[in-house]
């Protein structure tokens, strides 16, 4: 018999009645897993839920935090705003990844060049990058000096700290996210498939349209989803490129926070978190997507 | 038709200068000689590195950073590590719940997790406190490291601990002299993304860095709220220089270890 114990028959002896006398080498992968499975409940998730409870249990137990939201224009302004934001920031990913994407597994001299530009800026903080584009887009910055050196312009206009700011440095911060999930899914399509078509007669365009755009769309779907979600939760490049009027969910949370409104914080916190989630529920259940999503995360 | 074969290259070409752009302004504006922020700047210089190797409000956080992020490092990858070695081997239920927990900060919204901790850090008098970042930092670290040795673990032949083991290798002896060597550069990709991912950490610092655990993203971020200094784009391009090599270095040695784990997959078939 086998010394090494398999992990289909630890599961079995786990979830066996103890008839047998207790054996230790049983409880090492609980062992092993539970420091840090300990650590996480005490210094991270404990404290979030303890701060989504403070939504419900505020002074007594009650619902009343999420009725008043119905009413709350302040609350479903900010909520629309992060939507729309959000929408816009993944089509515009969406446009400007997949050909990146398609350059990426098709090219074959040029692609560890078009990698290693992909990942600087990937691996680059959010801060440095929104700082980056308040350097580009302020009254001085080099849009504004180029728009005025070709006569479109006469005086400086302002971009910085407007909606479209934001839109243009989050799709860059974004972008990688949406190009790594698609070049994963077409770099698994079957050449001998695109050989194929082309043999038959197929233009390289009935190609793209009737084969390749088809067996990319779990990239796509992965793609798009996880950077709707992660572009849900920005807090940083609004704050610090967005319009005085573009203040997202996350803004509004800390903004509670500051004035220790914590029922409130709490509250819009949780219903973060739930879109969030839903959108990655969803996200499971597509073929394909759960695995690309994986990878991608990696 | 000579449109359609330049266009692709033409559009994909404009896209890759959008991703690199902004990067390499802020790197070339780091070098101005002048005063102001301002690009192309009128002649290069070394002043705003100067200005921020020569400024103590720039040195301590600069510190505060490096040593959270070391101690990170210790902690995430230790506590990773472990984890990772036995969340395989959990029952199956048991095992989908520590894997959610473990991989949740990737997911929950950054302010979400920034106010929780804060909320609960505060009533501990820990707030302010470098130890009360590396305990949160921990928390974001994990999940790289995590996921890192996982993946090396999970492109181990079996066979080698069973042979071990059935020629008489104790469990111990087993895991120091085959089984760790092997996920040896996993571990080491993960302890990368972790010194990052706390070096680079922006919105739990707001909220739990204090007065007393100022980080350079925090001291940046306040920076910023006053003005444009050119300091900054000299600290930028410093950590960009930084996250790059790192980073790059994870990269290399994620991609060997896939090789060498081709190399052996197809020698063993």
């Amino acid at each position: 018999m086998s010394e090494v114990v398999q992990p289909a028959s630890l599961a079995l002896a786990v979830s066996r009645p103890k008839t047998a006398p207790f054996d230790w080498r049983r409880a090492v992968p609980l062992l092993l897993a539970a420091p840090l499975l300990i650590y996480m409940l005490v210094f991270y998730a404990l404290p979030v839920v303890a701060m989504l409870l403070r939504s419900v249990n505020d002074p007594t137990w009650t619902l009343a935090n999420y009725a008043t939201l119905f009413d709350d224009v302040v609350f479903q302004k900010t909520f629309w705003i992060t939507l729309n934001t959000s929408v816009i920031v993944t089509l515009g990913c969406l446009i400007l990844g997949y050909p990146v994407a398609m350059g990426l597994v098709r090219s074959k001299t040029m692609a560890p060049f078009i990698l290693v530009i992909i990942l600087l800026p990937f691996w680059t903080s959010v801060l440095v990058r929104s700082y980056a584009w308040m350097v580009l887009l302020g009254r001085h910055g080099l849009v504004n000096e180029a728009l005025m050196a070709l006569g479109m312009i006469d005086r400086p206009i302002r971009i910085l700290n407007t909606t479209l700011a934001t839109q243009i440095a989050m799709i860059h911060i974004l972008l990688p996210y949406m190009i790594l999930p698609i070049a994963n899914a077409l770099r698994q399509i079957d050449p001998s498939l695109i050989r194929a078509a082309s043999g038959l007669g197929s233009t390289p365009f009935m190609t793209f349209r009737q084969v390749i755009l088809p067996l990319s769309m779990s990239g796509v779907a992965a793609g798009t989803l996880l950077t709707f979600v992660l572009a849900l939760g920005f807090y940083i490049t609004p704050a610090m490129v967005g319009g005085p009027r573009d203040i997202t969910l996350s803004m509004l949370i800390a903004q509670q926070v500051d004035q220790l409104n914590w029922a409130y914080a709490a509250t819009l916190s949780a219903i973060l978190l739930a879109t969030a989630l839903a959108i990655l529920a969803v996200a499971r259940k597509l073929p394909g997507v759960g695995n690309a999503f994986r990878t991608s995360m990696r | 038709m000579r449109l359609a074969q330049i266009l692709p290259g033409t559009v994909v070409g404009l896209i890759l200068f959008f991703l690199a752009f902004p990067i390499v302004v802020v790197a070339i504006a780091s070098f101005s000689s002048a005063t102001y922020l301002t690009f192309p700047p009128p002649a290069f210089g070394l002043r705003w590195y100067e200005a921020y190797f020569s400024n103590p409000d720039w040195l301590k956080p600069t510190w505060v950073s490096i040593w959270v992020a070391s101690a990170v490092v210790v902690l995430a990858t230790f506590l990773g590590t472990l984890a990772a070695l036995g969340i395989a081997r959990l029952p199956r239920g048991l095992r989908i719940f520590a894997a959610g927990l473990i991989l949740s900060p990737l997911i929950v919204p950054g302010i979400v997790v920034a106010i929780g901790i804060y909320y609960a850090y505060s009533r501990y008098g820990l707030v302010g406190t470098p130890i009360a970042m590396v305990l949160a930092h921990t928390c974001l670290a994990v999940p790289f490291v995590v996921t890192s040795v996982t993946a090396s673990l999970s492109g181990i032949d079996p066979r080698l601990e069973q042979a071990a083991l059935s020629l008489g290798a104790t469990p111990g002896a087993t895991f120091f002299q085959v089984t760790l060597p092997l996920i040896q550069p996993g571990v080491l990709v993960g302890a990368l993304f972790a010194f990052i991912t706390s070096f680079d950490e922006l919105i739990v610092a707001l909220f739990i860095s204090g007065t007393g655990a100022v980080t350079l993203p925090r001291r940046m971020w306040d920076d910023l709220r006053f003005q444009i200094d050119p300091t900054i784009a000299a600290v930028s391009t410093l950590t960009i220089v930084l996250t790059a090599a790192l980073m790059g270095a994870a990269h290399l040695l994620r991609k060997r270890a896939e090789q060498n784990r081709m190399a052996t997959s197809s020698a063993a078939p």
